[in-house]
């Protein structure tokens, strides 16, 4: 087993599944952010966050999601560096714009940034609602179950700070792009692909990367703009 | 369309004495090439004038000139096989270049490709991986009857598509891991889609997948570039075929 998580169809397998787990949770983690949008009362997302925190399957899941993530990361430096000492005289002159995406180039960057905004998010909120507490943060009563006032935090940080609200722009933005490329990526490496399917995956891919990329960056954006006065 | 002239092209080309020593570029000028002329034979030229010069001509891999063998190689202007797709270094042509242009020619890059001479690498690692398993183990016989074993018209078509691969190794030189996949899924995928070759199809995938990763191939990150860079055009969906038939391998023993 352990031969065959290091051989290169082996770490790739193990890219895949964590990147379909992640993907997978950041369609439901969009989901639910949307809630911050849709309703300017703050109720409906602070009732879906309040499920989040509560429910035991989501405390199951957790742990799980941060060991996802752990074993995305770990494999994906393990991959490049043994793909980056296949070659080890470099060529002097590389032309590849025409024959590979940027992104698909570029997947350790793309990923590595998302890294760098995902350590300043979990330190921004996760850290604040689970651990350390917010005055803003203060229970307040939706249909009479008392919960946290995440929607206050969320919202009073993209309206205070230009700043964190453009790093949000473009983290959605570098995520949308890891996963134009990463999406039908993961289902090629698992086989699940063929003549027809290729190019139905790609289109699919780049459906999911438009959704996660704008759904993403419009949440900061409806804040900073002024949109839910 | 009437053959040009190009005066001038500055070729600038990587030079080493033994797979040994460090190497370097250096550049030659070359005058009055006809763009009609194939891009070896510009190289032909080029190595008469080193030789009349009493300069080392440089050593280049070539065979069938045809686009058949696949023993050309060359890394031209930042791409295997230069500037032209679907085309072989043999089949490439002095029009796809324009005058006074500087030429830059590098041999293939890879760990598992070392450099002999000049632009000449050893691409033996690919034979290697065939004598893993890219064969049928036991004597099929002649050319059967035609539809005496019943094959659909697909599977042939796309048993024929990968069987099309010439070993030439431009998709190792133009992956940015240097893998060796669209080779290797070619040489699964032409056996594995035709009853001859079914049989042993698991044992080949991993017995030619463990081998390309012994001789330093990288791996696959499906960036496309192979699939487009190949001379035969081999689809990376030879490399889901290839990467289902590893896991299976893996999930049965
Ligand atoms: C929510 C965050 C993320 C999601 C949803 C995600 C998703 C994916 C997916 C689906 C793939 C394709 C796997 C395959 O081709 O089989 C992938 C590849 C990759 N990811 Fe991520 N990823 C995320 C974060 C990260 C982070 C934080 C890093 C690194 C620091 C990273 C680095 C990479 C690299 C280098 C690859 C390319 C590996 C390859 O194609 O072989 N990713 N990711
Ligand atoms: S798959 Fe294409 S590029 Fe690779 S060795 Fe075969 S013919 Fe050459
Ligand atoms: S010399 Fe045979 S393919 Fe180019």
């Amino acid at each position: 087993m352990s031969k065959f998580l290091t051989a290169s169809i082996g770490r790739k397998f193990v890219m895949s599944l964590s990147g379909i787990f992640l993907m997978v949770f950041i369609a439901v983690h969009l989901g639910l952010n949307l809630l911050l949008i849709f309703d300017d009362s703050g109720e409906l997302f602070n009732q879906g966050a309040h499920f989040m925190a509560t429910n035991p399957l989501v405390k199951i899941v957790e742990p799980i999601l941060g060991l996802g993530f752990m074993v995305h990361i770990i494999w994906s430096f393990y991959i490049e560096y043994q793909n980056w000492k296949a070659r080890p005289v470099k060529y002097a002159k590389r032309n590849m714009s025409g024959a590979s995406s940027w992104a698909s180039r570029n997947m350790l960057i793309l990923g590595s940034m998302v890294l760098v905004f995902l350590v300043i998010h979990i330190l921004d909120f996760f850290v604040k609602m689970k651990f350390t507490g917010h005055p803003l943060l203060e229970e307040i009563s939706v249909k009479g179950v008392y919960m946290e006032n995440a929607y206050a935090l969320v919202s009073a940080t993209f309206i205070n700070s230009t700043v964190l609200s453009v790093l949000y722009i473009a983290g959605g933005i570098l995520l949308g792009l890891h996963l134009s490329h990463g999406f039908w990526s993961s289902f090629q490496t698992l086989g699940l692909n063929n003549k027809f399917w290729l190019k139905r995956w790609q289109v699919i891919a780049q459906v999911y990367a438009v959704i996660v990329a704008v759904g993403f960056a419009v949440i900061p954006l409806y804040f900073m703009l002024g949109m839910y006065k | 369309m009437a053959d040009k002239i190009l005066k001038e092209l500055k070729i600038k080309v990587w030079r080493q004495k033994n797979a040994k020593s460090k190497g370097k570029f250096e550049t030659y000028v070359i005058n009055d090439i006809s763009t009609g002329s194939s891009f070896l034979e510009m190289m032909d030229i080029l190595n008469n004038d080193l030789i009349e010069k009493g300069i080392d001509p440089i050593a280049f891999d070539h065979d069938c000139r045809e686009g058949i063998c696949g023993t050309c190689s060359l890394h031209i202007n930042g791409r295997p096989h230069g500037p032209d797709t679907e085309v072989t270094t043999c089949q490439l042509h002095m029009r796809k270049f324009k005058d006074g242009e500087t030429i830059i020619v590098e041999p293939w890059r890879a760990r598992a490709f070392p450099v002999i001479k000049d632009l000449v690498v050893d691409r033996t690692a690919l034979d290697k991986i065939l004598q893993a398993g890219g064969f049928v183990s036991v004597n099929t016989g002649g050319v059967p009857d035609a539809n005496a074993i019943p094959v659909a018209r697909d599977d042939a078509e796309e048993a024929m598509d990968a069987a099309a691969c010439i070993g030439c190794g431009a998709c190792v030189a133009a992956c940015k891991n240097s893998s060796a996949m669209l080779f290797v899924s070619a040489k699964v995928s032409h056996l594995a889609k035709l009853p001859q070759g079914q049989v042993e199809a698991a044992a080949r995938a991993m017995n030619m997948v463990s081998k390309m990763d012994e001789l330093g191939f990288g791996g696959c990150t499906n960036t496309g570039a192979c699939e487009v860079e190949c001379p035969k055009s081999i689809s990376i969906t030879n490399i889901a075929r290839l990467n289902r038939e590893y896991l299976k391998a893996r999930i049965s023993r």
